[in-house]
């Protein structure tokens, strides 16, 4: 009757994937397949400036030179770039005004996912802007915004009524040029978010967007563009759940963060993608370009939840460009079966008395490998910067993998660099422990690994608490009968 | 008619009962056919030289699996139970406070006791304690063991001193209310006061409908839990058994003598 490492392993199967279900909407979607034509047509699909298609093509020609990356600790199939459909859209946009006009299977879709968008909207005091296979489909609580001059809506959208705002800044904190998905997300992203909040706003609720993958073998390009005015304050939410497919759908996003003099901005993501099945076939390539930059005073916070995705490939980062920014990682990555993440952040020191702190927790089970991959850099103007991380890594069974890999580049002697890493298991004695006080074992790894994420945990907006640590305990969760 | 009703009573009365109990781990023989039987409202102190198995017994009647269990049973109120999940166990009654308490990082001893009585009420088929009652119960039995609020919100066992530890152990005790408790070595990593504090915690918690089983190297501890029976066990087996003067005995002459009764 010896719990072996084996017995263990057993139990932390994932179960089947909840979200496992497909909708047929019908969808609008393009041949398989990227050139130039394809980025002019997605790009006059949208309606878009000549300035936009501009800017995709210049993109779209700079990708075509790039070479996919390879650095990271994580082993998968290549994504085939020309057998994937560069756009998908729900065949007959709707413009609604109220929930009652949405397609009665999408909304049925939405209960499925646990999101219930009336019981949202009046108990969480969240405006949710929901992205269906890249098209916005709902849009609520813009008027409540629209009072205090906060824009929130799809990035298609402002780019038609708020082209000066979004000319300014998109490509600003990530250059087309920045790397491989980067720039082919510049060139064929089919929509996001744009999220603008005038000076001195105190935005008065969790902005949140969902996103989900629906059309199968169909790439997601989001774009999200989140610009703070000066002394302004938004808290940002991003959750996703996609349905069970077998081949490998690719996700790569980007993500740019604004905070002017003064303002902050508190980002938050919880990852629940299609990790793959058991025997690790399928699952979603997250390859995701978010990043931030802070001027004088301004603060940004990146907390993310990650437990889904076959392969991630995830490095949220702050530019702390301003005088007395501040910049701030909280992670937690949860990997099981064959599951890979590496994922991190970077923190650019350039102003003075800029601080970072980052807090990483990641979680290993089953076969899976977890790389935590952190650049803390302090350039040479940069006096009295200050960094804090702290690297914890929790392994489950014997055939998973934790790894750390930190940068820390340093050209300013007045520099404080403070890096810490654990690496614990949960071990016998902490299950037996809890199973003496009529803990099962099942439970007990729960309560073991929200204790050990705690920290990030508490960082999370209270309606994301609830449900990261459901997802955490559902990520681990395994057949125990 | 007499003797059957003297017979239903006594089985009512009887709390564990283990016969024939052998057990191994990694083929090593570490229990050798012991016998052991508890009444509700007693308290038995088991005592013996290192390495004799008591903390082996313990962890044993807990159901830890590691052990393999190769002869003999272990009964609960009548119910065999070495079958049973250790967590099974814990649901009909069995607490261990164990000799080395674990660490469980972020997990706040309030969060701990919380999870692990309404897991137990779970079991039970009973909703979860509301709130209230559970931060009323938690008051009393925290003033019953002299620990301090802060304490609570504190992880579970990390950075805690030896008699914390120990204190922390009681105070689930009290919290869970078992039927049967185990106590091993509980004195081992406690001062004077601590000793005493914990002691008259556990005499506080005493009844006729529970019992305890206290293991000890030391009479120390059984100045304060005054046992109705002391167990010698030595080599796997309890050899030898009387009243609490046993343990003075023992205290006085060491176990060599017990050894040399059995050459």
């Amino acid at each position: 009757m010896k719990y072996t490492e084996d017995d263990l392993e057993k139990e932390l199967e994932t179960q089947e994937y909840k979200y496992g279900f497909y909708t047929d909407i019908e969808s609008e979607t393009f041949a398989k397949g990227l050139n130039e034509e394809v980025v002019i047509a997605i790009s006059k699909k949208k309606n878009e400036p000549q300035w936009m298609t501009d800017w995709r093509l210049e993109a779209f020609r700079v990708w075509k030179k790039m070479e996919e990356p390879e650095w990271a600790n994580v082993r998968y199939e290549k994504p085939k770039f020309q057998d994937i459909a560069y756009y998908s859209a729900p065949k007959e946009k709707p413009k609604l005004n109220s929930l009652d006009e949405v397609d009665p299977e999408l909304l049925d879709t939405f209960k499925r996912l646990g999101i219930s968008l009336d019981e949202q909207k009046k108990l969480a005091n969240v405006a949710v802007d929901i992205v269906m296979d890249s098209v916005s489909v709902a849009t609520t609580f813009k008027k409540t915004l629209g009072e205090k001059g906060i824009i929130f809506m799809p990035i298609s959208e402002a780019i038609q009524e708020h082209p000066a705002l979004v000319k300014k800044y998109l490509g600003t904190v990530v250059p087309t040029t920045d790397n491989f998905y980067a720039a082919l997300n510049s060139a064929v992203f089919s929509d996001g978010s744009f999220c603008y909040i005038p000076k001195g706003v105190r935005c008065p609720m969790e902005l949140s967007t969902y996103f989900r993958i629906n059309e199968g073998g169909t790439g997601q390009f989001e774009r999200t563009l989140v610009v703070a005015d000066k002394g302004s304050f938004v808290s940002y939410l991003e959750g996703c759940t996609a349905p069970s497919r077998d081949e490998n759908q690719l996700h790569a996003a980007v993500v740019e963060l604004i905070a002017m003099d003064d303002a902050e901005i508190k980002y938050s993501t919880v990852q629940n993608w299609y990790p793959g099945n058991k025997e690790g076939k399928g699952g979603v390539y997250n390859f995701v370009t978010k990043r931030g930059i802070c001027e004088n005073n301004a603060k940004i916070s990146w907390t993310q939840v990650e437990t889904g995705s076959a392969v991630t490939w995830k490095y949220p980062s702050c530019i702390l460009k301003g005088n007395n920014s501040v910049g701030e990682f909280y992670s937690i990555a949860v990997t099981n079966n064959h599951q890979q993440a590496d994922t991190g952040t970077k923190m650019i020191h350039l102003g003075k008395n800029t601080k970072s702190t980052i807090i990483s927790k990641g979680i290993s089970a089953g076969h899976s490998q977890n790389s935590y991959r952190g650049l803390v850099q302090i350039n040479s103007r940069a006096e009295n910067a200050r960094n804090f991380s702290q690297c914890d890594s929790l392994l489950m069974g014997n055939a998973c993998g934790a790894h750390t890999f930190p940068y820390i580049e340093v050209k300013n002697k007045s520099a404080q660099i403070e890096h810490e890493a654990t690496t614990s298991k949960i071990g016998e004695e902490q299950l037996f422990y809890c199973n003496q006080r009529g803990i099962d074992t099942e439970k007990a790894i729960a309560l073991i690994v929200n204790g050990f994420s705690k920290e990030v945990l508490n960082k999370l907006p209270m309606e994301f608490a609830v449900e990261a640590q459901k997802l955490l305990e559902i990520s681990l969760e395994g057949s125990v009968g | 008619m007499l003797i059957a009703k003297k017979l239903k009573a006594n089985s009512i009365n009887r709390m564990l009962k283990i016969e024939n109990l052998q057990a191994s781990i990694d083929n090593k023989s570490i229990l050798n056919g012991l016998n052991l039987e508890v009444k509700a409202g007693e308290v038995h102190a088991i005592m013996g030289p290192n390495g004799a198995g008591k903390s082996t017994l313990a962890n044993i009647i807990a159901g830890k699996e590691e052990y393999e269990v190769t002869n003999g049973t272990i009964e609960l109120h009548g119910e065999d139970i070495s079958e049973l999940a250790p967590e099974e166990r814990a649901h009909n009654g069995v607490f261990l406070s164990f000799q080395y308490p674990v660490e469980i990082p972020g997990v706040s001893v309030t969060n701990f006791i919380k999870t692990a009585i309404n897991e137990t009420r779970k079991a039970k088929g009973l909703e979860d304690m509301p709130a209230k009652d559970m931060l009323k119960m938690i008051r009393e039995k925290s003033e019953l063991l002299e620990i301090d609020r802060k304490f609570l919100s504190r992880s579970l066992n990390e950075g805690f001193s030896g008699g914390e530890k120990k204190r922390n152990e009681i105070f689930q005790m009290a919290m869970l209310e078992p039927k049967l408790a185990i106590l091993d070595e509980t004195d081992s990593g406690l001062d004077i006061d601590a000793l005493r504090i914990v002691a008259n915690g556990v005499n506080k918690l005493k009844s006729k409908d529970n019992a305890v089983i206290v293991i000890t190297h030391y009479q120390r501890l059984l100045d304060y839990i005054v046992p109705d029976f002391v167990h010698v066990l030595y080599d796997g087996k309890i050899v030898k058994s009387g009243d609490a003067s046993l343990a003075l005995e023992l205290e006085a002459k060491g176990y060599d003598w017990i050894k040399q009764e059995l050459v």
